[in-house]
C-alpha cells in the first residue's frame, strides 16, 4: 500500500516540474502564437544560474530560495533581451520564421552556456531543511517531492489569479483569444508581448531552477525538456493553463506506473498519449479551437506561377552545371553534392505539404528514415537489388504516409504538426526499441549500392536523375489541377467546402506523394551512406528539413534546393571551428532577419521582374 | 539592400570557392591523421579526451616526430551523428589525404565508421566507442580499438561480483545498445560463474531522461539483494540522489559500470556512494613510473587532473605513433599489418592490439567506491588487465564469423 502511494506522490512530483517548464511555454504561445524552442534553453539558463547563485551566496534555506527567485529573474531578463533585440523585428513574418530564429538562440545558448558554465555535470544542491524523507508505511520518499508537488499547485493558482483578476491578466487573455481585435482597439501590443515573454521565461527559468535537488544543470537539459515541454502543452491545449497542469499530471503519472509494467515504456510513452489525445480531442484536452484570423492567409503567399521562358533556360543551365561539374570537383564535392541532392528532394516534398499544402510536418524524418530503413531491410534480409529496393521504399513509405496522414490531416496548424512528430517519435521508436528486426541504435550496416553504380560519379549521376527528376515531379503536381485545389484548400477551408472538394482528402493524399518522395530521398540516403541509424527518423532530422526549407524560403519552387544546399554547406564548413554552433546560431538569426521571405525568397523577389511571364 | 546584397555575394562567393577547392597535395614532411569525435556534444568527456591526444601529440612531435615527420591531426566534430561522422571521414580521406582515422564515442557512430573504414580500406582507430560488435559482429580488418569493450568491463565486474553472495539480483541501464550490451555480457559471465543467482528485475530508463523516483521504486518493488547498474552522467547523479533518499542502497549490493571514473563520479562530490563495486581511474593512487610521467605532464600542461577521457585520447595518439614508427609508411595495407600485434607501453601498463579481433588489451580498474575528504574515489582496487576478460580464441573466432 505504502509503496503505491509513494509512486503515486512520485508522479505527482515529476507533474509539477513538468507543469513549470510547460506553462510559460504555453503562455507565451498563446498570446503570441510563437512557437519558442528556445524555453528548453531558458530552462537550462535557470538551472545553472541557480547553481551558480546557491554556491555563491552564504549557505541557508533563505539563500536558497532567494537564489533561486534571483535566477529565474535573470532568466526572465534574457527572454526580454532576446525578445526586444529578435522577435519583435519578425512578428510581421510568418510564425515559421520565428521558429526558426529561435533555433538560433538555441545554437548560441547552447554553446555560450558551455564557455560560461563549463563542460562538466553539476549536481544539484539539496533544499536546505528539505533535505531527507518521509516514511510512509515503510516506503520513502523524498522530503522535495512534497514540496514540488505543492509548488505546482501554488504556480497555477498565481497564474490564474494574475490572468483572470487583473487588468494585464484580462488583456492577455483578450489577445490569446483574438489578437487582432484587442490590436484594434487599442491594447499596446509590444508591450503586452514583451511583459507575457518576460512572464514566460522567468517560468521556464523557474523551472530548470527549482529542479535543481532532483538532478542537476547539464548541457543536455534544454533539448531534452523541449520536446516533452510540447507535448505536455499540447496535450493540455496550446494557451490552457489548467489544461498544461491536468496534462502533466496524466504523463507524470502514466510514466510513474508505466515503468512497473513495461520498463522500455519511457521512451515512447508521452508521444502515444499525445496521439490518443490528439485523436480523439483535435485542440487538446482543455484547448479550444484557434480563432480564425479575420484578414484570412490571402497575401501571405505569394501566388506559385509556371516557369516563364526564361525561369526554364535558368533551369536548364542549372541542369547542364549539375551534369559537367563532376568534370571540375574533387570526389569529395561529390559527396557533398549528393548529400544536398538528397536532402534538396526531401525538403521538397516537406515543401509540397508546407507550401502549396498549407499543412506543417514536425515529423518529416519519418518518411525520409523510414524509406532508408525500408530499403536497407529489404537489402538486409532479402537481399534484394538496389534498383528494386529504391522502387519499393518510397512506395512503401507512401503508405506510412496514408496511414499517419489519415489521422493528421483532421488536425490543423500546430496540432497537426505536433501529430506527425507524434507519429514520427512513435516509428523511430520502434525502429530503435525493436533491436532483434532493425538493429536498435546499432544501425544497418553494409548497404552499398549495387556493382554498376558503386563509383562515386556514377552514383552522383543516378542521385541526381531521381532527385532532380523527383523535384520536378513534384513542380509539376503543383501546377496540376490537384495541386490547384491543394492551394485552394489552404486558402480558404471555407469556399473550398461550399464548392463541393473534399479538402480532407486531397489533403491526405498530398501527404501520401510527400511521404513517398521523401521516402525516395531516404532510400537513396543509405546508399550514399552505406549504413543506417535510428538518428535520421528523430526529432532533430526533422527538424533540419524544416529549417532547411525555411531557410531557402516557401514563397519559391526553389527555396528548398537553396535551402538544403545552404544548410549542408554552412554545416560542412563551420563546423571545424571551435564554438560553431554559437556562430551557425548566428547566421541563422542574421539571414533570418534581412531575409524574411528564405534566400530563395528574398533573391527570388528582386529578379521577379526579369523572370516573369509576359 | 546593400546589406542583402553584399550578403548574398559572399554566401555565393564563398559557396563556389568551397566546392571549388582542389584538393590541396599533402606536404611531404608531415603525417596527416584525421581525429572525429562528438565535441559539441558529452563535452565532459571529449574535452578531456582532446587534451590527452593533444598532450601525447606535443611529445610526439616535441621528440622529433615519427621517423623525421611531424604528426599533423586534424580534429572534427560529428555532432554525435553517425551521418555526419560518414561524410566527415569521406572529406578527410579524400580531400585532407589523412593516412588513417581515429576517435569517436559513441557506439553507433563508431559502427559506421566501422563500416566506412571496411568499404574504403581505411585504417580506423576507435578509441572510445564500447560495443562489443565493433570489433566482433561487424569487425573488420580495417579496424581497431582501444578501449576495453562493454563485454570486457561488464565480465572484470561479474567476476568480483560473484564473490559476494547475493543471489536475487536486478539490473537498470539506459535503454540503448550499450545499455542492452552491459547487461546482456554481465547476465552471461555472471550466470556461468554462478548458476545459483537469478535475475528479478531489469529496469531500462530513456538514456539522459530518467526518472530516478520511480525507476528506484520499481527496483525496491522486486526485492533485490544486488544491483547492476549501467547508468552514467546525468542519469547516475539522479539516480545516486534518489535512492539514498529513499533507502534504496541501505540493504543492496551495488555493482556499477564506468562509475569510478572522475567523469561521471567527481559530479556527485560529498553525496558520492560508498562501498559500490565499480570499473573506474583512480589517478590519485596509481603510483607507476610511467603514470606518473603522465599524471606531471597532463597537470602541467593543463593546470587540472586527468579523466579517463584523457588516457584514452593519450594512449590513441601514441598507439598510432608507434604505429607509424614500426611501419615506416603510410600504406594502409602495411599500417594494419602492423597494427595487429603492436604491443606499446602506456601510462596504465602495456597494450597490446590483438591480431585475432583487433581488440587491445588495454585495462581497467576496479575497486570499491568510498568517500575521502568530501570526495568519491576508488579503495582496494586493482588493475584488471584486457587479456584476461576476453572469451576464448574458438570463441572469438565463432564471434567475427562472417
Amino acid at each position: 500500500m505504502g509503496f503505491y502511494i509513494v509512486q503515486l506522490l512520485t508522479g505527482l512530483s515529476d507533474a509539477s516540474a513538468l507543469f513549470l517548464v510547460a506553462c510559460g511555454l504555453s503562455l507565451i504561445f498563446g498570446v503570441s502564437r510563437i512557437v519558442n524552442l528556445a524555453h528548453g534553453s531558458f530552462y537550462m539558463v535557470g538551472a545553472y544560474i541557480a547553481y551558480t547563485l546557491i554556491d555563491r551566496l552564504p549557505q541557508g534555506p533563505f539563500s536558497f530560495w532567494v537564489g533561486i527567485l534571483l535566477a529565474a529573474t535573470a532568466v526572465g531578463l534574457i527572454g526580454v533581451i532576446v525578445e526586444v533585440l529578435l522577435l519583435r523585428r519578425l512578428y510581421h513574418t510568418p510564425e515559421l520564421f520565428i521558429l526558426f530564429a529561435t533555433f538560433g538562440v538555441v545554437l548560441i545558448i547552447q554553446d555560450l552556456s558551455r564557455w560560461l558554465f563549463g563542460a562538466e555535470d553539476l549536481l544539484g544542491q539539496q533544499a536546505p531543511g528539505f533535505s531527507g524523507s518521509i516514511d510512509i508505511m515503510g516506503s520513502y520518499i523524498p522530503q522535495y517531492d512534497i514540496v514540488l508537488i505543492i509548488i505546482a499547485p501554488a504556480i497555477l493558482a498565481g497564474l490564474w489569479l494574475l490572468l483572470t483578476k487583473t487588468r494585464w491578466g484580462i488583456l492577455v487573455r483578450a489577445a490569446t483569444e483574438d489578437r487582432e481585435m484587442s490590436d484594434a482597439l487599442g491594447v499596446n501590443q509590444t508591450r503586452l508581448f514583451t511583459s507575457v515573454f518576460f512572464l514566460g521565461s522567468f517560468l521556464a527559468g523557474l523551472g530548470g531552477a527549482v529542479q535543481l535537488p532532483k538532478g542537476g544543470a547539464d548541457l543536455l537539459m534544454d533539448l531534452n525538456i523541449i520536446a516533452t515541454a510540447f507535448v505536455v502543452v499540447v496535450v493540455g491545449g496550446m494557451g490552457s493553463i489548467p489544461g498544461a497542469f491536468l496534462a502533466a499530471v496524466i504523463i507524470g503519472e502514466l510514466n510513474a506506473f508505466g515503468v512497473l509494467v513495461f520498463p522500455e515504456s519511457t521512451l515512447v510513452l508521452m508521444f502515444l498519449v499525445m496521439a490518443v489525445v490528439l485523436i480523439i480531442r483535435p485542440y487538446g484536452l482543455l484547448g479550444k479551437k484557434e480563432a480564425p484570423e479575420h484578414g484570412g492567409t490571402a497575401g501571405d503567399e505569394s501566388v506559385l506561377r509556371p516557369a516563364s521562358g526564361k525561369l526554364k533556360i535558368a533551369g536548364l543551365a542549372l541542369l547542364v552545371l549539375v551534369a559537367v561539374l563532376p568534370a571540375f570537383v574533387g570526389t569529395f564535392q561529390l559527396v557533398l553534392l549528393i548529400e544536398i541532392a538528397l536532402f534538396s528532394l526531401a525538403c521538397m516534398s516537406l515543401y509540397f505539404i508546407m507550401g502549396p499544402g498549407g499543412m506543417v510536418s514536425f515529423g518529416h524524418a519519418a518518411y525520409f528514415g523510414g524509406g532508408a530503413y525500408i530499403a536497407a531491410l529489404l537489402v538486409h534480409y532479402l537481399q534484394t537489388p538496389m534498383e528494386l529496393a529504391l522502387f519499393l521504399a518510397p512506395l512503401l513509405t507512401g503508405f506510412l504516409a496514408l496511414i499517419i496522414g489519415w489521422f493528421c490531416v483532421r488536425l490543423t496548424g500546430v496540432y497537426l504538426a505536433m501529430l506527425t512528430l507524434a507519429f514520427a517519435q512513435i516509428c523511430w521508436s520502434i525502429v530503435f526499441q525493436w533491436g532483434e528486426f532493425t538493429g536498435g541504435d546499432d544501425g544497418i550496416l553494409s548497404i552499398w549500392p549495387s556493382d554498376w553504380a558503386s563509383e562515386k560519379i556514377v552514383f552522383y549521376y543516378l542521385t541526381m536523375i531521381l532527385c532532380l527528376g523527383g523535384i520536378l515531379v513534384l513542380r509539376h503536381f503543383i501546377f496540376t489541377p490537384f495541386g490547384y485545389t491543394l492551394r485552394a484548400c489552404r486558402d480558404s477551408a471555407l469556399r473550398v467546402d461550399s464548392i463541393g472538394i473534399n479538402l480532407q482528402r486531397h489533403q491526405w493524399f498530398a501527404f501520401a506523394i510527400a511521404g513517398a518522395f521523401a521516402g525516395l530521398a531516404g532510400g537513396l540516403y543509405v546508399f550514399s551512406k552505406g549504413s543506417i541509424f535510428p538518428d535520421e527518423m528523430a526529432i532533430p532530422r526533422s527538424f533540419d528539413f524544416l529549417f532547411m526549407v525555411l531557410l531557402g524560403g516557401v514563397e519559391s519552387l526553389f527555396g528548398p534546393i537553396a535551402g538544403s544546399a545552404a544548410f549542408t554547406w554552412l554545416h560542412d564548413t563551420i563546423s571545424r571551428i571551435n564554438l560553431w554552433q554559437l556562430v551557425l546560431g548566428c547566421i541563422f538569426i542574421v539571414l533570418v532577419v534581412v531575409f524574411p521571405m528564405g534566400i530563395a525568397g528574398s533573391i527570388g523577389s528582386r529578379l521577379s521582374r526579369f523572370f516573369r511571364p509576359r | 539592400m546593400i546589406v542583402k546584397r553584399t550578403l548574398v555575394t559572399v554566401l555565393m562567393v564563398s559557396f563556389a570557392l568551397t566546392l571549388g577547392l582542389v584538393p590541396a597535395a599533402p606536404a611531404a614532411d608531415t603525417i596527416k591523421i584525421g581525429e572525429i569525435n562528438t565535441y559539441s556534444k558529452l563535452t565532459n568527456f571529449t574535452f578531456p579526451y582532446r587534451n590527452g591526444w593533444q598532450l601525447a601529440l606535443a611529445e610526439i612531435n616535441a621528440a622529433g616526430g615519427v621517423n623525421g615527420k611531424q604528426l599533423e591531426v586534424i580534429s572534427r566534430d560529428d555532432a554525435g551523428k553517425p551521418g555526419t561522422a560518414v561524410t566527415i571521414a569521406e572529406e578527410l580521406v579524400t580531400k585532407d589525404r589523412v593516412a588513417l582515422l581515429m576517435g569517436s564515442f559513441f557506439s553507433h557512430v563508431g559502427l559506421a565508421m566501422t563500416d566506412f573504414a571496411k568499404r574504403n580500406k581505411v585504417l580506423y582507430v576507435a578509441a572510445e566507442p564500447l560495443s562489443d560488435a565493433l570489433v566482433w559482429a561487424k569487425g573488420n580488418r580495417y579496424t581497431f580499438r582501444l578501449r576495453p569493450s562493454t563485454y570486457m568491463q561488464a565480465a572484470m565486474l561479474a567476476a568480483k561480483a560473484a564473490k559476494n553472495p547475493a543471489k536475487r539480483w536486478a539490473t537498470i541501464a539506459p535503454n540503448y545498445a550499450y545499455g542492452k550490451d552491459a547487461v546482456k555480457s554481465f547476465k552471461k559471465v555472471l550466470k556461468a560463474l554462478r548458476p545459483d543467482v537469478e535475475f528479478v528485475a531489469e529496469q531500462w530508463p530513456a538514456l539522459f531522461k530518467i526518472n530516478a523516483g520511480s525507476e528506484i521504486q520499481a527496483l525496491a518493488a522486486a526485492k533485490p539483494e544486488a544491483v547492476y547498474n549501467v547508468t552514467f552522467g546525468g542519469d547516475l547523479a539522479k539516480f545516486v540522489r534518489e535512492g539514498t533518499l529513499r533507502g534504496f542502497f541501505k540493504d543492496v549490493f551495488m555493482v556499477s559500470l564506468l562509475t569510478g571514473e572522475p567523469e561521471y563520479i567527481d559530479p556527485l562530490k560529498g553525496e558520492a556512494p560508498e562501498g559500490w563495486l565499480v570499473t573506474g581511474y583512480p589517478w590519485y593512487d596509481i603510483k607507476t613510473a610511467a603514470h606518473d610521467k603522465f599524471l606531471a605532464a597532463y597537470q602541467k600542461k593543463y593546470n587540472d587532473y586527468p579523466r579517463t577521457g584523457s588516457v584514452v585520447g593519450y594512449n590513441t595518439m601514441m598507439a598510432v605513433a608507434e604505429m607509424l614508427k614500426k611501419a615506416g609508411t603510410t600504406d594502409t595495407e602495411k599500417m594494419v599489418d602492423t597494427m595487429e600485434g603492436l604491443t606499446y607501453d602506456s601510462p596504465t601498463g602495456p597494450v597490446h592490439f590483438r591480431k585475432i579481433d583487433h581488440q587491445s588489451t588495454m585495462g581497467a580498474y576496479v575497486g570499491y567506491t568510498a568517500l575521502k575528504d568530501g570526495k568519491g574515489v576508488m579503495v582496494d582496487w586493482n588493475y584488471a588487465d584486457g587479456k584476461d576478460f576476453l572469451p576464448s580464441d574458438d570463441e572469438v573466432r565463432k564471434l567475427r564469423a562472417k
